[in-house]
């Protein structure tokens, strides 16, 4: 840290937000519990993963408990408490700014990809190189950098195998100044999982030139239809190498390694190069919730550019799924089992799972559900219009229906005035903010488009 | 007996069903042997028992017509009183308002009604009935009445909604909500087992329809609790063959474009879908594979 200069791009929260924190726990308990309730609730949504805080919001949301008498679970919860024109504390609005948020991102994405026919890196070969250097153990991140890093990319691993089904992930970590690989490029989501929970400890110095050496040692082997990518989760301020680090750096180009930093602590010049250089992001994270989305932001398919991998057609197997109560040996393991696997249609050896590797003729073996599953990225939905409150009252006899297409819910307030809702622009149906969001991030359907069979025939031709 | 103490919550259930109502499956006597209004009687029988099972159980019908989709019933904003009367007159509205959506269309067989539409339209309202926040549901998936799907369905599989079916589907495995399926017509539902395979629910293809309500009583009845207790029907063996894009034939070796992952049964110079030129594709094949041996050993 000393001798190097940077640009801190992250404050660390001065002493006294801690005192005045207190106070505004203090003042808080005077107010309406469901407040406060509603404020935590979003902040538990967040973090749903932590077991403790579902049970909490399953308990009615928090509402059979006092505020004190909840766990603490926040430690910036004054963040989400704004002052309004008479001097009280009230939670911020979330609903409507998640809501513009969430369009906003939205919009940049369609932006993006301008024209009908996007081509997205579908095949990726990413390896999630994580600094377990000294810097790791840094307690800014509760309760340490390296365990935040470590749950954040067992969740980032589950979302990218459900996105990417047929990509493929490996591990590698920096301590002592040394890259080592934790897990060779693989599918199953469990096994990485498992080996970095093994080896959370920290030692030493970081060095991204052996790490991208590694790497693309590693990388140099893939298929060149393959997307080559690395991701690194750097905590440490500075790296230690053994040469020179531009060389390196100009390899990776020359091997079209996508090389992106998502760093810990302040920005660095030579991380800012390196993903300048090879194609990728930079981005510092400022707290657990912000590293957790910009983590995730990797998860979908990257937009493929031309030169970083040829297109190719590659063979592919579809197994059909043995009877059950047969027995064989399955070429994986090597052990004879009953039923439920799957054969190879070109060897007829048996394989456990999909999607996987024909061990015996090299095949690669998928579902058809595993290709259905990244079929959303190549036909996304269009995003649906705003219908603002103002357009309607210019216009009365332009009728708002009562209802939410997709849910049923009233559009309308307890006041009977007309609620912020969106329209799709094909279909012409109204829904409702909630509705829009599970729309466009989940669904990837317009429940509107879909009822309706003329606008079905015109989607269908070029779907299937 | 113990573990109904903790979890009490579990027996609630939101229970959506979907009705197919297209009219060419139900009119053609070879399809079924069983009358839409017969078919109508058993379903509302079985609606009642499911509501009396837990006076906190909430039943949702969407019909899923040939032309479009709609809320047929929802038993939380509907009287307790006239169930039966409520949902016959909704459906009665729904079905001549889909005929008339039919007048210009011809038809020929039996056509498929919009399973897709009717999935998607279940999912949002799971959604917004459970919570308002719509960060917990997709996220961690503990909800609290808890949701199924059943796709009561006769028509045969509507390709043209595949993509949009599987989003559906992959959106309830997401949100932890099982797809039970009913199969009423002659052909198993490639879309449907697949649903059920891949969300955790239960595939059904019943041998005689006349005991249909015993059928729906025995097996998709219960809670998602309870359910572990049961000998349930098991999946008998999913048809997982993807189908190539350019004829349209189900194939179980095929080439995939490594842009866009649309399956093609022969070598093409140049991928329909997205557009892009394969280069070596056939000087590189046995390249490729060698060097991808190399991954699963080391």
């Amino acid at each position: 840290m000393s001798g190097q200069t940077f640009e801190p791009s992250k404050p660390e929260p001065p002493l006294y937000y801690t005192s005045k924190h207190s106070s505004t726990r203090r003042r808080m308990n005077n107010f309406e519990y469901r407040e406060i309730n509603n404020g935590d609730g979003r902040r538990f949504n967040r973090e749903a993963e932590e077991e403790e805080d579902d049970e909490e919001d399953d308990e009615g949301n928090g509402r059979g408990l006092d505020a004190w008498e909840r766990a603490y679970a926040d430690d910036r919860s004054w963040e989400a408490l704004q002052e309004d024109e008479s001097g009280l504390l009230r939670p911020i609005d979330n609903k409507t700014l998640y809501h513009a948020q969430y369009r906003r991102r939205l919009r940049s994405l369609s932006s993006s990809s301008t024209g009908s026919r996007i081509q997205k890196g579908l095949i990726r070969y990413l390896y999630i190189v994580v600094d377990l250097s000294r810097a790791a153990a840094e307690m800014d991140f509760k309760p340490s950098r390296m365990v935040v890093v470590a749950k954040q990319i067992e969740a980032f691993i589950r979302e990218f195998f459900d996105q990417n089904p047929l990509s493929q992930i490996g591990l590698v970590t920096i301590k002592d100044g040394v890259a080592q690989c934790l897990t060779d490029l693989g599918g199953s989501p469990e096994s990485h999982v498992k080996a970095l929970m093994g080896k959370l400890e920290c030692s030493g110095d970081s060095s991204l030139q052996n790490a991208l050496d590694l790497v693309h040692d590693y990388l140099c082997q893939i298929p060149s239809y393959g997307h080559r990518e690395v991701l690194f989760l750097y905590s440490a301020l500075s790296t230690c190498d053994p040469g020179d680090i531009m060389e390196t750096i100009q390899k990776c180009k020359k091997s079209k390694i996508r090389c992106s930093v998502i760093g810990l602590s302040a920005e660095i010049f030579i991380c800012k190069y390196l993903c300048q250089e090879t194609g990728g992001s930079y981005s510092i994270a400022l707290d657990e919730s912000h590293l957790k989305d910009l983590v995730l932001e990797h998860a979908p398919p990257p937009p493929a550019i031309a030169e970083f991998a040829i297109a190719n057609l590659i063979k592919m197997g579809f197994p059909q799924r043995a009877a059950e109560g047969v027995i064989s040996i399955c070429s994986c393991h090597k052990e004879a089992k009953v039923g439920g696997g799957y054969t190879c249609p070109r060897c007829k050896a048996r394989v456990c799972e999909l999607p996987t590797e024909c061990r015996i003729c090299g095949l690669t073996l998928v579902s058809s559900p595993h290709l259905a599953r990244s079929f959303h990225h190549l036909f996304p939905i269009t995003p649906f219009d705003d219908v603002s409150p103002s357009t309607l009252s210019k216009n009365p006899h332009h009728k708002l229906p009562k209802n939410c297409f997709g849910c049923q819910q009233s559009l309308c307030d307890p006041g009977n005035k007309p609620c912020p809702c969106v329209v799709c622009p094909k279909c012409k149906q109204h829904f409702c903010l909630d509705c829009d969001i599970y729309i466009h991030e989940s669904l990837h359907n317009c429940p509107g488009c879909e009822s309706f069979s003329q606008s079905q025939s015109v989607g269908g031709s070029m779907e299937e | 007996m113990l573990v109904c103490l903790c979890n009490c919550t579990d027996d609630v259930s939101l229970l959506m069903v979907l009705l197919d109502t297209n009219p060419f499956f139900w009119s053609t006597s070879k399809s079924t042997s069983l009358s839409f209004s017969n078919f109508l009687s058993h379903v509302l029988a079985f609606l009642n028992s499911v509501l009396l099972l837990n006076q906190f159980n909430q039943v949702v019908v969407i019909a899923t017509g040939f032309n479009t989709c709609d809320y047929v019933y929802d038993s939380s904003s509907s009287p307790t009183n006239q169930r039966a009367e409520t949902l016959l007159r909704k459906f009665e509205e729904f079905v001549v308002k889909d005929e008339q959506l039919s007048k210009e269309d011809t038809v020929d067989g039996i056509g498929n009604s919009l399973l897709s539409g009717s999935l998607s339209m279940a999912l949002c309202c799971i959604l917004k009935s459970n919570s308002n926040d719509i960060q917990r549901v997709f996220r961690s998936g503990s909800l609290h009445p808890q949701p199924r799907i059943l796709c009561l369905h006769g028509s045969p599989d509507g390709p043209g909604q595949y993509v949009a079916v599987m989003n559906a589907i992959f959106s309830a495995q997401r949100s932890m909500v099982p797809i039970d399926s009913c199969v009423l017509g002659v052909q198993h539902s490639a879309f449907l087992q697949q649903a059920s395979y891949i969300t955790g629910g239960v595939y059904l293809k019943p041998q005689q329809l006349d005991g249909l309500f015993q059928y729906l009583s025995t097996v998709f009845g219960t809670d998602l609790h309870s359910r572990r207790f049961l000998q349930l029907p098991k999946p008998v063996g999913v048809d997982f063959r993807a189908s190539c894009f350019c004829h349209k034939n189900t194939i179980d070796m095929g080439y995939i474009c490594s842009v866009c992952l649309s399956i093609f049964c022969k070598h093409h110079k140049k991928c329909s879908t997205c557009g892009s030129v394969f280069g070596q594709a056939q000087t590189n094949a046995p390249s490729t594979s060698n060097q991808k041996r190399k991954t699963p050993d080391t």
